[in-house]
């Protein structure tokens, strides 16, 4: 009998099927991978497995007994822990605080805690993974390596049977990496079981028994390591029918309006060439954390290059703010709009000017009739659905939202836009008709950088493909060439499976 | 264009809501107390909170942008020595010393506000510490300066400041009313006011936008402290004095009036005319209650009670 099954787990978020009937099980001492591109339902599905989230519909069982785990509470009572990339410790306080926090060791009924202990049995926990860390030490001024170690020593301590370990390598070199393989051994001889998310395929046939992968919310295989290799996982990964559909008008793009030159940025960005022609839509794709965002914060000046050059129209140009970024024709609509894009308190209208406010300054006051007006002509031309110009933007749909930015950038009189992930979370019908505006905006001669993980989209919507890869661009694909196999091997590193 | 007035109508409910307290406000003092409802009361009321409501003006702005100023109580008594030990040097020239002592005060106010403003946009230190530590230095510089005695005698000509009239209007009252004027129009008509919601309301969204954010701010902080500067002439003015334990506490009456105002402690949000109207209503509470002759000690729970009923109003709309 498997320790986990996870049998049809349905998880809908607005406008999202984010877990479609996923299935999962998992066997005890098994280490198991789960992979799929971003957005796939990796983590949504883990999230329903601690607890973080609750599913529409579906059932969780361990050792066959079926359970309802409601909270991460829950989750920790049955076993279940999950390493979140970014690790979820006390920086200041030390290395035994951290292990037993929440469930302390005490000396009476009193609760006093029983210091002593507590670190004495942190430190034999972390001598058995061959770390040799003083229980007093403070977890901030331990290596990422051993901060990771410290969570690992603490899901063990409160007894887990499944611990789900989410990009455990992405903080690891080599070496340390090496030693997390050899702990996740020796956990599987005490039959713990390990989900391991990861999309270094490499790693994952050198450490895991099983693989399952995942693609738009549902699990598609499951199989042995062993009888697979990594072409056979990115074909399930990516393998869906693309529905190709692409403006027969497009125009030739004209001459070069951007060009970046040996960009470098220290441990995010390596040697970035580009060109970006007017009436181009150029698209840059790779994993979380390839780049992709760090070179377009870059490009709009918002975050400063160590070195390389920036020409735009010909001419060489340093961007020191997002205002010189803005005033030279630049706009930048990022990933996260919320945060980032607008200012959810204030009006439609409010949004749509902030970037050219000086524009309807007239005697030194903001001209509130035009910018209406102006307001106005963005709302019809764009579509937008509000019932005003004065409503606030918290209250508007991801779309709408979406549009509200753009209209920003339009405002601006942007030359070359840079699209960060455009339609993440948004839902389909949006989607198309922001594909829509997008196509619009390239036949008025505007140039766009779209940056996106998701492959089909990329490859309906651009004339050619950058895929970078840790800081890097592995490859530049004509559209004709493009193949979501290819994008995703040089997503991953893989120069020589793209050349299949 | 209907709807535009409409949504604009109804985003201005909550001065509309301290408006409607203020008037039962009064209607309650004028029953409680026959001398309430007269117009030497009223004057007597708009020279009690001028101080308070030109500080409150600058407040407001600094805290839509998230921030807070915790300093102005001691920039008013640093300010007001400071024009009077001025004014005592320069006795000889009256006319003089009194236009030197202005610039005086309100250039203390703005090296204060431009020193906050450094700390909290270049040095990125929360406002609440920058403020609470420039509070205490300028207390203490303001009793080294005086070694804890007030200095008095000051000209008559400063002292039109503080205790003139204009017509029948007192002058410090024709000050909080221009500032009331200049900064709703500030923070409502013009770019400058725009952009300080905007940060209060995102800051990274606003910097991504190209709006000088670090600029802006300072800006708020530069300006607060100069009408800090301001109030602390008046102040002396009115007192005939530059006392070093003046505004004590000024701060914190002066973010009451902002927060009662609907302004919120988070940014992003409020308005100078509401700040406006949550200063008259404390005013005419304090005001009211002296006159129905309540003791000074149960009109500060009074206060207290008052100022948490106003941000629960506030949450129980949200």
């Amino acid at each position: 009998m498997a320790l986990l099954e996870m049998i049809d787990i349905t998880k809908r978020f607005p406008g999202v099927l984010a877990l479609d009937k996923a299935h999962v099980s998992v066997e005890a001492g098994e280490c198991h991978a789960l992979v799929g591109e971003n957005g796939a339902g990796k983590s949504t599905l883990m999230k329903v497995l601690s607890g973080a989230y609750q599913p529409d519909s579906g059932l969780i069982r361990l050792d066959g007994e079926q359970k309802h785990i409601s909270s991460p509470i829950v989750a920790r009572n049955l076993g279940i822990t999950m390493i979140h990339q970014d690790l979820n410790l006390l920086p200041e306080m030390t290395v035994a605080e951290n292990i037993f926090l929440g469930h302390e060791i005490v000396r009476s009924r009193l609760g006093w805690l029983n210091k002593r202990t507590m670190e004495n049995r942190a430190e034999e926990l972390l001598e058995s993974f061959g770390q040799g860390l003083s229980g007093r030490a403070l977890v901030k001024k331990l290596s990422l390596a051993q901060q990771q170690m410290v969570e690992i020593a603490k899901a063990i301590s409160v007894k887990s049977k499944i611990i789900i370990m989410d990009e455990p390598s992405a903080i690891l070199t080599d070496r340390e990496l090496g030693e997390l393989f050899e702990l996740i051994g020796r956990l599987k001889k005490q039959s713990v079981a390990i989900v391991y998310i990861s999309h270094r395929l490499e790693e994952i046939f050198k450490v895991c028994d099983r693989v399952t992968v995942m693609r738009d919310g549902k699990t598609i295989q499951t199989d042995v390591t062993t009888r697979l290799n990594q072409d056979q996982i990115i074909r399930w990964m990516v393998g869906r029918e693309i529905e190709q559909f692409f403006p027969s008008d497009r125009s030739i793009p004209g001459e070069e309006v951007l060009r970046l030159e040996s960009i470098e940025q220290a441990g995010k960005l390596h040697n970035i060439n580009l060109s970006l022609r007017r009436g181009e839509i150029v698209g840059l794709t790779g994993l979380v954390g390839a780049g992709r965002t760090e070179l377009a914060r870059v490009i709009f000046g918002a975050e400063p290059a160590d070195s390389g050059k920036i020409y735009l129209g010909g001419k060489p140009v340093r961007f020191r703010s997002p205002r010189q970024a803005i005033d030279a024709g630049i706009g930048l609509l990022t990933e996260d709009r919320k945060s980032q894009g607008l200012v959810l308190g204030m009006m439609v209208r409010e949004n749509t000017t902030m970037a050219n406010l000086s524009r309807l300054v007239r005697r030194g006051f903001v001209d509130v009739r035009s910018e209406r007006e102006v307001t106005s002509g963005y709302i019809r031309n764009l579509l937008i659905k509000t019932p005003s110009t004065e409503e606030k933007v918290r209250n508007l749909s991801g779309g709408t939202q979406q549009k509200v930015v753009l209209s920003k950038w339009l405002f601006t009189q942007s030359k070359v836009l840079i699209f960060d992930e455009p339609t993440r979370g948004i839902d389909v019908g949006a989607k198309a008709e922001i594909y829509q505006l997008m196509w619009k905006l390239v036949a008025q001669g505007i140039a766009i950088l779209m940056i996106s993980s998701e492959l089909p989209e990329v490859l309906k919507m651009c004339d050619r493909i950058l895929v970078m890869h840790e800081g890097e661009i592995t490859g530049e694909l004509r559209r004709e060439e493009a193949t979501q196999e290819k994008i995703m091997a040089l997503a991953m590193g893989l120069q020589q499976a793209a050349n299949l | 264009m209907m709807k535009p007035r409409l949504a604009a109508r109804l985003s201005s409910v909550p001065q509309f809501l301290i408006g409607i307290a203020v008037v039962g406000e009064c209607l309650v003092f004028a029953l409680l107390s026959p001398s309430f409802l007269t117009l030497n009361n009223f004057v007597n009321v708009a020279l009690q909170i001028a101080i308070y409501g030109i500080l409150a003006v600058g407040m407001t702005l600094v805290i839509i942008t998230g921030g807070i100023d915790l300093s102005i109580g001691s920039i008013v008594a640093l300010a007001g020595v400071l024009a009077a030990g001025l004014l005592e040097k320069m006795s000889g020239q009256p006319g003089l010393g009194t236009l030197l002592a202005i610039v005086a005060g309100i250039g203390t106010g703005i090296v204060s506000g431009s020193f906050s403003g450094l700390m909290i946009t270049r040095l990125r230190v929360p406002p609440f510490i920058v403020t609470l530590a420039l509070m205490t230095v300028c207390r203490g510089l303001a009793f080294i300066f005086t070694g804890g005695f007030s200095i008095g005698n000051l000209p008559l000509a400063f002292g039109f400041l503080g205790r003139g009239h204009i017509g029948p209007v007192p002058v410090p009252v024709v000050m909080m009313i221009l500032v009331f004027l200049g900064g709703h129009l500030l923070l409502s008509k013009s770019a400058y006011g725009r952009y300080i919601y905007a940060i209060g309301g995102n800051e990274e969204a606003s910097r991504l936008s190209g709006i000088h954010t670090k600029r802006v701010v300072q800006g708020v902080y530069v300006l607060n402290g100069a009408l800090a500067g301001l109030a602390g002439i008046s102040l002396a003015s009115r007192l005939g004095a530059g006392v070093p334990n003046s505004g004590l506490q000024y701060e914190l009456d002066v973010i009451a009036a902002v927060v009662v105002g609907g302004t919120s402690l988070m940014g992003g949000v409020g308005s100078v005319g509401g700040t406006f109207w949550g200063t008259v209503f404390i005013g005419i509470l304090n005001n009211g209650l002296n006159l129905a002759n309540v003791d000074p000690y149960t009109q500060k729970v009074a206060l207290g009670v008052v100022i948490l009923l106003a941000v629960l109003l506030d949450r129980i709309k949200k």
